[in-house]
């Protein structure tokens, strides 16, 4: 479990880099950090990981905190690190054995982690080789599986897959939804919203330092994009002039053969408005909720930022 | 405990395989072994053929541990590298996050880090020595006795851990390796000094003296790991500034700390100085108390020792007191010739000398100096006692009424030095290395602006204008 509260750090006395950030993820749940370069994910991850002091605020997390107990929190964190930092002139076989000892596993652990996290990654081969002659994306690879060698309750993930081909990043996506299905408590900041709205149940975008915005997925779109949206498509052209909307219900687009409309509460209204819609005689062919994305939520988040930002 | 030592073991483990994994630690490593002894021996060869001709076997004797001991010392400067790139070199590869993100203690890192620093020169070293002394038993010349090879094995190791541990600190601070690198001189170069007296030591066949030196330099070792531990931050190793000096933060932190809260000198007086001041007792019991062991030893080794070597008979101890009145009788003239002003300077010049010792070396080697200061007073007390004078009342006229000021000032400054150098050692939660060091200079400036050169200013005055005058009614001139 991760559970922050203000958490802030200012570097060389004069910069925030991060400011009052308060998360709370739970096991079994992944919470995706958005936000541009430099803004302030990489260093909540370290303080997280009890690497940077906070400034301010605190930290629990495996149940330690991050200012008394910062051993036992790195004992039980798996951190994937921006850069993958590996020891170029150590095969990928002794790589995971040294990180094994240093988590403190047991020989036969190590060996059973290292092989499994090795053909997982389809390192197998490679693992007799010195790392530096992986490719980028191999070599993340094995920063991966470093993370996960002592099988850890919390993962804080730097852009895992940022270097990968979209098998391996396929992979590490499978990879860390096992884990999060058996209670293990993810922070993945990246770039990628496809892949954080795959994965992540809870985002959180983080804009210059501060939390601009964090909930469940389906909330923040409902925060950000308003209500949702259906669309109902008809097999002719259909005058939707004579139909009697219920409360809630706002047609916001049409043409001749579609209808757009915004719906407050669609669990309620959905039911009465099809009904509606087929009385009047419209020969309904789909009814559908037009998929937002978070991409939409991202983008449309960031634009109102950097207008206050400039508008101060 | 074994735990703690298993990850020292596994960080130093890990490092020395992958040095040796590395041609370019090898090559200069195994040319250095190598080619040196080599060298040396012929050399040696040359030596003894030349010394025959004349018969010199004497020196011949004393020049092979002098020859060993700088052979020893080659590969230690030259692998040197190991240990400046420890942290740096991790850092600017990017290897040191995951390292950090792990459950070692920052101990566990350090030491492990300094094993191997220390561990790969001395290796070269002895394979070096070793491979010489090989060389040299098939040479017509006396081999050298096993003390003084165990006094050399041991030098060679003193000299590792010393420039190993200033390597680290170093290491850890840097911002680049090439800022590590360029600092490396100021390790090399001080051990290379010491080196120099102590092969003129083992010339001088005083091999005593060198078992101070190892302790000595063991001892200064472990104040530098102890300083690098405790100003050893994850934190810091993660920094992204490169090479940059912010000299006008450092400015303003100096002056922040050096006037407080003041509003003006006098409420800086009242308000600010007294804070200091009172953070000095300890360190100025301690200043104290060692000084007055040193007054008394000095007094007592003089009166004891000199008599050994130099007879004073009678007569001579009439005529010395003769003198020493004679020259007391003239000494008002002392102003014209030592004005107050430049007296008041060289007392000043000491302190700040004892200061820079201080800080350059945690206190140690300024409290010496400033040792050496009371052990002149109990020395001249012992001498005066030699000649037949009172030693109570040459100090209660010749030194008490001006040293009353100038013996305080020196007091509370060395207090202040010591304080400061303890300051450096100690573990530092919110301040870097340069920044407990300039706030450890700002806190003796205050003392020394503040306190000390007042009082000096006093008893420099008063000792020109006045102790001469006590001194001539004192002993009824
Ligand atoms: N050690 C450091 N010293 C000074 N500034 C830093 C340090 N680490 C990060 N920063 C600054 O803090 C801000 C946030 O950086 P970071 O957390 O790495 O952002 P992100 O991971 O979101 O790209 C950036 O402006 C960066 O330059
Ligand atoms: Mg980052």
């Amino acid at each position: 479990m991760i559970e922050a509260y203000d958490l802030s750090k200012e570097f060389n006395g004069n910069f925030w880099a991060v400011e009052g950030v308060s998360l709370n993820v739970q096991a079994g749940q992944i919470l995706a950090l958005l936000g541009q370069n430099g803004a302030g994910k990489t260093t909540t991850v370290r303080m997280l990981n009890a690497l940077l002091t906070p400034t301010r605020g605190w930290a629990r997390v495996a149940g330690y905190d991050v200012i008394k107990n910062p051993q036992e929190v790195r004992s039980n964190v798996g951190v994937l690190t921006e850069q993958h930092g590996l020891y170029v002139r150590m095969t990928g076989d002794e790589y995971l054995d040294y990180f094994g000892r240093v988590y403190r596993l047991s020989a036969e652990k190590r060996k059973a982690r290292a092989v499994y996290l090795l053909d997982y990654f389809g390192l197998t081969e490679a693992a007799k080789r010195r790392t530096g002659e992986y490719s980028k994306g191999m070599k993340q690879k094995l920063a991966m599986a470093r993370a996960l060698i002592h099988d850890p309750a919390v993962l804080l993930l730097d852009e895992p897959t940022s270097a990968m081909d979209p098998e391996a990043s396929r992979l590490a996506r499978d990879e860390i939804a096992r884990l999060k299905s058996s209670q293990r408590t993810i922070i993945i900041c990246t770039h990628n919203l496809v892949e954080a709205e795959t994965l992540a149940d809870h985002v959180a975008i983080i804009y210059r330092g501060k939390i601009l915005l964090s909930g469940a997925l389906d909330e923040l779109k409902r925060q950000v994009l308003g209500a949702a949206e259906y669309e109902a498509k008809f097999a002719e052209s259909y005058d939707a002039e004579a139909l009697d909307l219920p409360a809630g219900v706002e047609i916001v687009a049409r043409n001749a053969t579609r209808l757009r409309f915004r719906i407050e509460s669609p669990q309620t209204t959905n039911p009465s408005l099809v009904a509606a819609l087929t009385s009047r005689g419209a020969r309904v062919v789909s009814f559908y909720e037009v998929p937002r994305t978070l991409e939409q939520v991202y983008l449309r988040t960031m634009e109102r930022a950097q207008e206050t930002t400039y508008a101060e | 405990m074994r735990n703690n030592w298993d990850g020292i073991w596994l960080v130093a483990r890990r490092e020395f395989v992958d040095q040796f994994r590395d041609w370019r630690i090898i090559a200069p490593m195994i040319i250095m072994i190598g080619l040196f002894p080599f060298i040396a021996d012929a050399n040696t060869r040359e030596a003894i053929n030349f010394m025959n001709r004349y018969g010199g076997d004497l020196i011949l004797e004393r020049l092979v541990p002098f020859v060993v001991l700088v052979i020893g010392f080659f590969p230690l400067a030259f692998t040197l590298g190991v240990a400046l790139e420890a942290f740096v070199g991790e850092k600017e590869r990017g290897t040191i996050e995951p390292l950090l993100n792990s459950p070692l203690t920052d101990s566990q890192i350090y030491l492990g880090k300094l094993l191997v620093g220390i561990a790969t020169p001395l290796i070269a070293s002895y394979l070096s020595t070793g491979l010489y002394l090989a060389l040299l038993l098939r040479r017509a010349v006396t081999f050298p006795s096993a003390y003084i090879l165990l006094l050399i094995l041991l030098l060679t190791f003193a000299h590792a851990v010393l420039m190993v541990s200033s390597a680290i600190i170093i290491s850890v601070q840097a911002t680049s390796i090439r800022a590590a690198n360029l600092l490396a001189s100021f390790v090399v170069m001080p051990v290379a000094f010491i080196l120099q007296g102590e092969t003129t030591l083992i010339f001088w066949g005083d091999e005593e003296v060198l078992w101070y030196a190892i302790v000595a330099v063991t001892l200064l070792s472990g104040l530098l790991v102890r300083l690098g531990l405790a100003h050893f931050r994850r934190e810091y190793l993660l920094g992204r500034e490169i090479d940059t000096l912010n000299l006008k933060r450092l400015a303003r932190l100096f002056s922040d700390r050096f006037t407080g809260k003041a509003k003006g000198i006098f409420n800086w007086y009242r308000e600010e100085l007294p804070l200091t001041l009172a953070q000095l007792r300890t360190p100025l019991l301690i200043v104290i108390t060692i000084s007055a062991v040193a007054v008394f030893a000095s007094y007592g080794w003089t009166i004891v020792q000199i008599p050994a070597y130099i007879t004073i008979t009678p007569e001579r101890a009439e005529e010395l007191r003769a003198y020493a009145l004679s020259n007391a009788s003239s000494l008002e003239m002392i102003s014209s010739q030592l004005p107050a002003p430049v007296l008041f300077y060289h007392n000043a010049r000491a302190i700040l000398a004892i200061f820079l010792l201080g800080i350059a070396s945690f206190g140690v080697l300024g409290l010496g100096l400033f040792l050496v200061n009371m052990g002149l007073v109990g020395g001249v007390l012992g001498a005066a006692k030699l000649i037949g004078f009172s030693p109570l009342l040459t100090f209660f006229a010749g030194v008490a009424p001006h040293g009353v000021f100038e013996l305080t000032a020196f007091f509370l400054a060395t207090a202040a030095m010591v304080k400061a150098g303890a300051q450096l050692v100690t573990p530092q939660t919110e301040r870097s290395m340069g920044e407990t060091l300039i706030v450890s200079i700002a806190d003796w400036c205050r003392v020394f602006v503040g306190i000390v050169l007042p009082l000096l200013a006093v008893a420099a005055m008063i000792e020109i204008y006045a102790t001469p005058y006590i001194l001539k009614a004192a002993f009824g001139l």
